[in-house]
């Protein structure tokens, strides 16, 4: 069992509330984005890691400026590995990688894997990978068979994408195939901060909830507390992408901020 | 022939998209199947590209350029259009589909301004909204293109990311479908992207192809040797090559932009210097880099300016059915020169690539005929400036 794994099953034993952070690699730099990792083991039970792509079509503006400039910066996919090997030295939070499909086909998807595997630590033992989830929001269920089972033989959870435009029973099967969570986008569109919550939200995350034992986590536009407030009674956890990234390109805490979202979290 | 229910040529094409435009594809996928068999639907279109468009264009037989490489060398007058290129069947096509499905919006990515034209006129035509993205590089390319969409009420978004060109027009036009996408329609101007687009693509612009079958057949009695166009995303060439598919003695040659060289980074070679990805939703051959981020392209002419290629010309490729070459931008220009002098028509900066060919080709006294798929117009300031024309 991942780390991962272990989280989802404490949340469903205690009715606990998750937390995701996504930081692209790289952006403003390799150091801050390892120094971050650290810093907000504390805070938060999930980080997830961008690999930087040149042409996100599932990010709005936020997204897509940080992985140009890391990309400016010389990120590569070697160095997202190597973050992982170097954070797992001092740290045990579940990691999930998040990239578009180009980067990690051209790499190839076995080696992909393996190198995934590869990041073990004596720390935490070699039998655990240093990464515990998957996902690559460019590639819908029909294209993912291949990238399912590699998941499965090296336990990495693979975590698909469920929007709001997604029929019925599609959402469901799709739910199904998780071995992690279930990332519902909340809005129809890309990544970004929003002010408002889409009216169709609630339902679809009732509707998905009653007919799923998989957790649901939202993200897409999730960027203030009352975001959290309005929708926590509806799902088990959040994830925060475009709202932390502008924090560090206003040289703002991050820390301060995920503070104020982890608390109303916790609130009940 | 193919794709696949999956929309695959071999291993090439599928829907490589956000979850969110799954049930989009899916509709249009299932709405155009069921259209296209429509007989009211095909009288729709015939009519348009008839009374509307200009078809059937003519099948040239360019005596001058000839004899100039003793070859029969005809030319498929698709600059003859309405707006000036092959984009407006495809854009009749869909606009069509469009309309009947509901969608109170069209957006378009443009490169050259031609498939932005060309939807720009259908949208006005048929009264529904539009919105074109255009990278702010090709804006100053081809200023003349930009003023035309607007004078036909079309709105041009400007897009300042990444290379500025075509491929980064089409990541925003992707976005604001994920985002609109109840009510909007992306009009996709080339046969790339994910299933079912590159089919609908194709079958929209195949009337070349089959006009050419018809037209030889009723003139000459024959089919000819060789077919050659230019390729970028491929949708004249797809167009003019696919009705010939089964014809295995019709040789096609599509001609890539070899920009500055293909032993440079500047060109937009992708089917012969690019390596299998997944760009823009569909899996096919792709200019990238070692790390597997895209390549910023380089071509003098900004509709062939692409780093992918239709999944279908992918397919071609690899089983051997059609060969990919590439002239430079300097011999373009000379394709440009040579059929404005030989033949008094001044082609298009794409096509004028196809021409450029021609001195290559080794096909002596076989019959060629060649896809003409634009006019020159938006191009003069281009030429005259890298030839030295004197106003």
């Amino acid at each position: 069992m991942n780390r991962l794994e272990k989280l989802l099953k404490e949340l469903k034993s205690q009715n606990k509330k998750v937390l995701s952070v996504f930081l692209t690699v790289g952006y403003p730099n390799i150091k801050t984005t390892e120094k971050l990792i650290i810093e907000l083991e504390k805070y938060v039970d999930i980080i997830e890691l961008g690999i930087p792509f040149s042409d996100p079509i599932a990010d709005g503006p936020t997204i897509q400026y940080s992985s140009q400039k890391a990309l400016e910066n010389g990120t590569n996919i070697h160095q997202v590995f190597d973050i992982i090997k170097n954070v797992r030295q001092k740290s045990n939070i579940p990691i999930a990688i998040m990239g578009y499909l180009n980067p990690i086909y051209n790499f190839g998807l076995n080696k992909f894997f393996q190198q995934l595997k590869k990041c073990p630590t004596e720390t935490f033992g070699n039998d655990i990978t240093g990464v515990d989830g998957l996902i690559i929001p460019d590639m819908p269920s029909e294209e993912s068979n291949k990238t399912r089972k590699l998941a499965k033989k090296y336990k990495i959870a693979y975590i698909p994408l469920v929007a709001l435009t997604t029929e019925k029973n599609r959402a469901l099967k799709i739910a199904n195939s998780s071995t992690g969570f279930v990332y519902v986008t909340a809005v129809t569109g890309i990544t970004g901060v929003r002010e408002k919550i889409d009216s169709e939200l609630i339902p679809f995350l009732k509707t998905l909830s009653a007919k799923t034992s998989k957790p649901l986590f939202v993200g897409f536009g999730i960027s203030k507390p009352e975001h959290i407030q309005k929708l926590k009674k509806y799902c088990d956890g959040f994830i925060i992408g475009s709202a932390v990234i502008e924090q560090i390109r206003q040289k703002k805490s991050v820390i301060n901020f995920v503070k104020s979202l982890k608390t109303v979290l916790n609130n009940f | 022939m193919l794709p696949d229910k999956n929309g695959y040529f071999g291993e090439f094409g599928g829907r490589f998209v956000p979850e969110t435009l799954i049930s989009a594809l899916v509709e249009l996928e299932k709405f155009y199947k069921n259209v296209s068999k429509c007989l009211h639907f095909k009288q729709e279109l015939e009519y348009y590209l008839t009374n509307y468009a200009g078809r059937p264009t003519p099948l040239y037989f360019a005596k001058n350029l000839s004899e100039k490489f003793s070859m029969k060398i005809f030319l498929k007058r698709e600059d003859l259009c309405h707006t000036g290129a092959h984009k407006i069947n495809n854009a009749i096509g869909q606009a069509l589909l469009a309309k009947k499905m509901g969608k109170t919006r069209i957006i378009a990515e443009t490169g050259a301004g031609q498939h932005g034209v060309a939807t720009a006129t259908v949208c006005a035509l048929f009264g529904i909204k539009c919105d074109i993205y255009m990278g702010d590089e090709d804006i100053k390319r081809q200023a003349i293109n930009v003023y035309r969409m607007k004078l036909l009420g079309a709105n041009v978004i400007p897009v300042h990311s990444g290379s500025r060109t075509l491929k980064d027009a089409i990541n925003e036009s992707i976005r604001d479908w994920v985002t609109n996408v109840k009510t909007t329609y992306y009009l996709l101007g080339s046969c790339v992207g994910p299933h079912p687009y590159p089919v609908i693509v194709r079958d929209f612009q195949s009337v070349i192809g089959k006009e050419v079958c018809k037209q030889m057949l009723t003139f000459y009695k024959r089919l000819p040797d060789y077919l050659v166009a230019c390729v970028g995303g491929g949708s004249n060439s797809i167009g003019l090559f696919s009705p010939f598919y089964n014809n295995r003695n019709v040789k096609f040659i599509g001609v890539e932009a070899g920009g500055l060289g293909l032993k440079t980074d500047k060109h937009a070679a992708s089917l012969e210097q690019g390596k299998v990805g997944v760009l823009h939703g569909t899996k096919s051959f792709i200019l990238q880099d070692k790390n597997g981020q895209i390549s910023q392209t380089h071509s003098i002419s900004a509709g062939l300016d692409y780093p992918g290629v239709g999944p279908e010309h992918a397919f071609y490729k690899t089983t051997g059915r059609a060969k990919y070459v590439s002239v430079t931008d300097k011999e373009a220009l000379a394709g440009f020169k040579l059929l404005s002098e030989t033949e008094g028509i001044i082609p298009a900066l794409e096509p004028a690539h196809a021409i450029a060919y021609l001195s290559k080709l080794k096909a002596k006294n076989k019959i060629i005929v060649v896809c003409l798929s634009g006019r020159g117009d938006k191009d003069i300031n281009i030429a005259s400036e890298k030839l030295k024309v004197k106003s």
